[in-house]
């Protein structure tokens, strides 16, 4: 007996431990994408996300003044400066030799064609015995560590500037009508499947069921026609009907099983109380299919907030009508070098799904139907 | 008027058919409870008298009124379901207005008629708790309140009890009882498997299996005189015994000689035609006493006893599991295992069937010529 339980806790064990992986496998990246977006677009391109919390290291290359523009102080004809900004950052190491450039620690004295170059931690530097007659300033190898900075100029950049603003809410448009549609149609139609007894109920059944494996893609240029032919177009109502037809056999399924598995005896039991089929749908059935109404308006709710294919194919691209995807399809074409850019926009698009689930997700696991029946 | 009146009902599942014309009236007021074994169609029986099952054929009267396509909601009856099927996203309190909500009543009566309800039953402190903060007794409470409420010609019990642990069942049976006193008008109607109930709660039981009705009487009716041998071994625990034999002697008191050897009398008259004839000679276990005198009586070797204290089961034959009898024995009889024992019975606690059928009155066979 024990040994069945030692089997149990280290199988148990091993789950447990697979899981974890698997949690950080996948949420790594999105970690990572979270940080990125709220670093300093300079700092992502010389250091790793997992660096932004430590300074950041970085060799730039300036040059001094020229010399022209010496200074006299105590009588010696110095040049003075800052390699940046005071403040920004620190400087670690220096050099005056390309071969070189970290072969001085601040605060040192580097000899070079003569002159003596000092460059102190705070960026400020000192040319003595330079010689006048030269055009340009020397050449200062700089070890730069930038202190960690977070921002929020990349999102301000991203919805105000980048036009990511406006198609947010153009998606908010396609998703919600999209969402609600399906479902209020899937829950009459489940309902019906799942408990009025009609002729050829489980022919339409199996014909939902055989349309869950149609590719929709297979529908769109058909469905694209039919819309211009009947005069709607592109437009939210298009996209909307569009969203609702491919949605519908996943939603009618999904629903009429879980409804068929309610209790036969709280159906009659409400029949038996006088109620009408509408009545037992609305008073009985809905409520205590909220779970499934939950989780099919999370899939359905994703679906088309991700979705970019349908979007193409019955909204247009303009201002009014470009939906998120399409919006980052776009960014990634003209900025995909700017990852603060794209790391943002990312964030962005994956904000509002994220409250979505964790809102929903409590009606996911709660048995509505503890207590039901015995 | 809230009698029912069962006209050959029938009922078929496609080309199956699991109940064939039971024709029964259950009178106003009446405690009439249905039993039999699992699949015998008793609730089936009661699922078509709430409407719940579409009647194949034969006609249904609730009140003098044929109610064969009256949907279930206007058949003024209210059922309580083995589940309970209590609304789990409803209060206890909404539970039980739902139906008069439905009706559109007056909120205040609605609120009275809850209140009434939940006095009656003690449940006023869990009127705001939803059904899974209940125990199994208290669900079951609900259940009924939410038939009370609603004020039925007749109620209907598809095992209400079945649910609950052996303490609560009692104690459930007893307010089931209580509740039918405080409803003198309502006609109940009550299914279960357990002859307990059906013995301790009903006014007349009908004994149904395989679809047929076999016996319809008061619960001693049942048990004193069983139309046949079905019946006689559904009522009663342990199971009257049967024991084969042959008829030898007739008259106001027919004796007969036992296939295993033995003899008994009882006071079943039979007419001389009989003589000769195979029956089966019914004897409770309870009946059943030792005898040292072997004339009237018979012989066995006890294979098993199972000393209870206030009684003794004493199986006998080669195989417990299939007792060639069993008699139930007042008081403590220790070393009976093993022995060989003498049995015998009073005659008038004597039954005797032939072909199934009680000799008693031959009230088998007169139920079948009168349909």
């Amino acid at each position: 007996m024990s040994q069945v339980a030692g089997q149990g806790r280290s199988f148990r064990l091993a789950v447990n431990l697979s899981a974890l992986a698997l949690v950080a496998l996948w949420t790594i990246p999105t970690a990572g994408l979270l940080v990125t977006s709220f670093r300093d677009k300079d700092q992502i391109s010389v250091s790793g996300w997992w660096t932004a919390l430590s300074a950041s290291e970085e060799n730039i290359i300036v040059r001094t003044a020229p010399p022209s523009s010496t200074t006299f102080e105590d009588g010696e004809r110095v040049l003075v400066g800052q390699v940046f900004e005071a403040g920004a950052a620190t400087i670690s190491a220096f050099g005056v030799n390309s071969r070189r450039p970290t072969e001085f620690a601040p605060g040192e004295t580097a000899v070079r064609g003569g002159a003596l170059i000092r460059v102190d931690a705070d960026g400020s530097y000192r040319v003595s015995g330079v010689d006048p007659g030269l055009d340009r300033g020397t050449r200062l190898f700089i070890t730069k560590r930038s202190p960690p900075r977070f921002t929020l100029e990349n999102y301000d950049r991203v919805v105000f500037s980048e036009g990511l603003g406006r198609s947010f809410l153009n998606t908010f448009t396609v998703t919600i009508p999209a969402t609600i549609i399906p479902i209020l149609i899937a829950a009459f139609a489940a309902y019906a499947l799942a408990w009025i007894e009609f002729p050829g109920r489980t022919l339409l059944l199996a014909a939902v069921v055989g349309l869950l494996v149609v590719p929709l893609q297979l529908a769109l240029i058909p469905l694209l026609q039919l819309h211009n032919s009947v005069g709607i177009g592109k437009a939210y109502l298009g996209i909307w009907l569009a969203h609702t037809g491919f949605g519908l056999p996943l939603a009618i399924y999904l629903l009429r099983n879980f409804m068929s598995a309610l209790p036969r005896d709280i159906i009659e039991s409400a029949r038996l109380d006088g109620c009408t089929e509408f009545h037992v749908f609305r008073s009985i059935v809905l409520p205590l299919s909220y779970p499934a109404l939950a989780s099919f308006a999370i899939f359905q709710f994703l679906w088309v907030w991700n979705d970019l294919l349908v979007a193409t194919v019955f909204l247009g691209n303009t201002e009014e009508q470009l939906v998120m995807t399409g919006r980052l399809r776009e960014l990634l074409g003209s900025r995909g070098g700017d990852w603060e850019i794209l790391a943002a926009s990312a964030f962005v698009s994956i904000a509002v799904p994220l409250l979505v689930f964790f809102a929903l997700q409590r009606h996911l696991v709660r048995g509505l139907l503890a207590g039901a029946v015995k | 008027m809230s009698g029912l009146r069962l006209n050959n009902l029938c009922k078929l599942y496609g080309e199956i058919q699991v109940l064939f014309d039971i024709s029964l009236e259950i009178e106003e007021g009446e405690f009439m409870v249905f039993v039999g074994p699992s699949g015998c169609g008793k609730s089936t029986l009661l699922r078509m008298i709430a409407g719940l099952e579409t009647i194949s054929s034969g006609q249904l009267e609730i009140g003098g009124e044929l109610v064969n396509d009256v949907p279930p909601a206007l058949r003024r009856i209210a059922m309580v379901f083995q589940s309970y099927a209590l609304y789990p996203h409803m209060t206890v309190r909404e539970n039980m207005a739902f139906a008069l909500r439905i009706a559109r009543l007056p909120k205040d009566q609605i609120d009275a008629k809850v209140l009434d309800a939940a006095r009656m039953l003690e449940l006023e402190p869990y009127l705001d708790r939803l059904p899974k903060a209940l125990s199994g007794g208290q669900r079951q409470r609900v259940a009924i309140g939410r038939a009370i409420v609603r004020d039925p010609r007749v109620f209907l019990f598809d095992e209400p009890l079945s649910n609950l642990d052996a303490a609560l069942r009692v104690q459930t049976r007893m307010e089931i009882a209580e509740l039918k006193e405080k409803l003198p008008r309502t006609t109940m109607v009550y299914v279960t498997h357990d002859q307990v109930e059906a013995m301790t709660l009903a006014h007349r039981i009908a004994v149904l299996n395989a679809g047929r009705l076999e016996q319809v009487g008061s619960p001693l009716d049942l048990y004193l005189r069983p139309d046949n041998e079905f019946v006689a071994r559904f009522i009663g625990s342990p199971a009257m015994n049967l024991l084969p034999g042959r008829i030898t002697g007739t008259g106001p008191v027919t004796t007969v000689a036992l296939s295993a050897g033995g003899r008994l009398r009882s006071s079943v008259p039979s007419s001389d035609d009989l003589k000769g004839a195979e029956v089966n000679v019914g004897i409770r276990p309870e009946h059943l006493r030792l005898s040292s005198e072997p004339v009237d009586g018979f012989s066995g070797r006890v294979h098993t006893t199972e000393v209870l204290g206030d009684f003794t089961l004493a199986y006998l034959g080669a195989d417990p599991r299939s007792p060639d009898a069993i008699a139930k024995l007042n008081g403590v009889h220790e070393g009976l295992k093993e022995a060989e024992v003498t049995l015998t019975a009073s005659p008038n606690q004597v039954h005797l069937f032939k072909d199934g059928k009680s000799l008693n009155s031959r009230r088998g066979e007169a139920m079948e010529s009168t349909p």
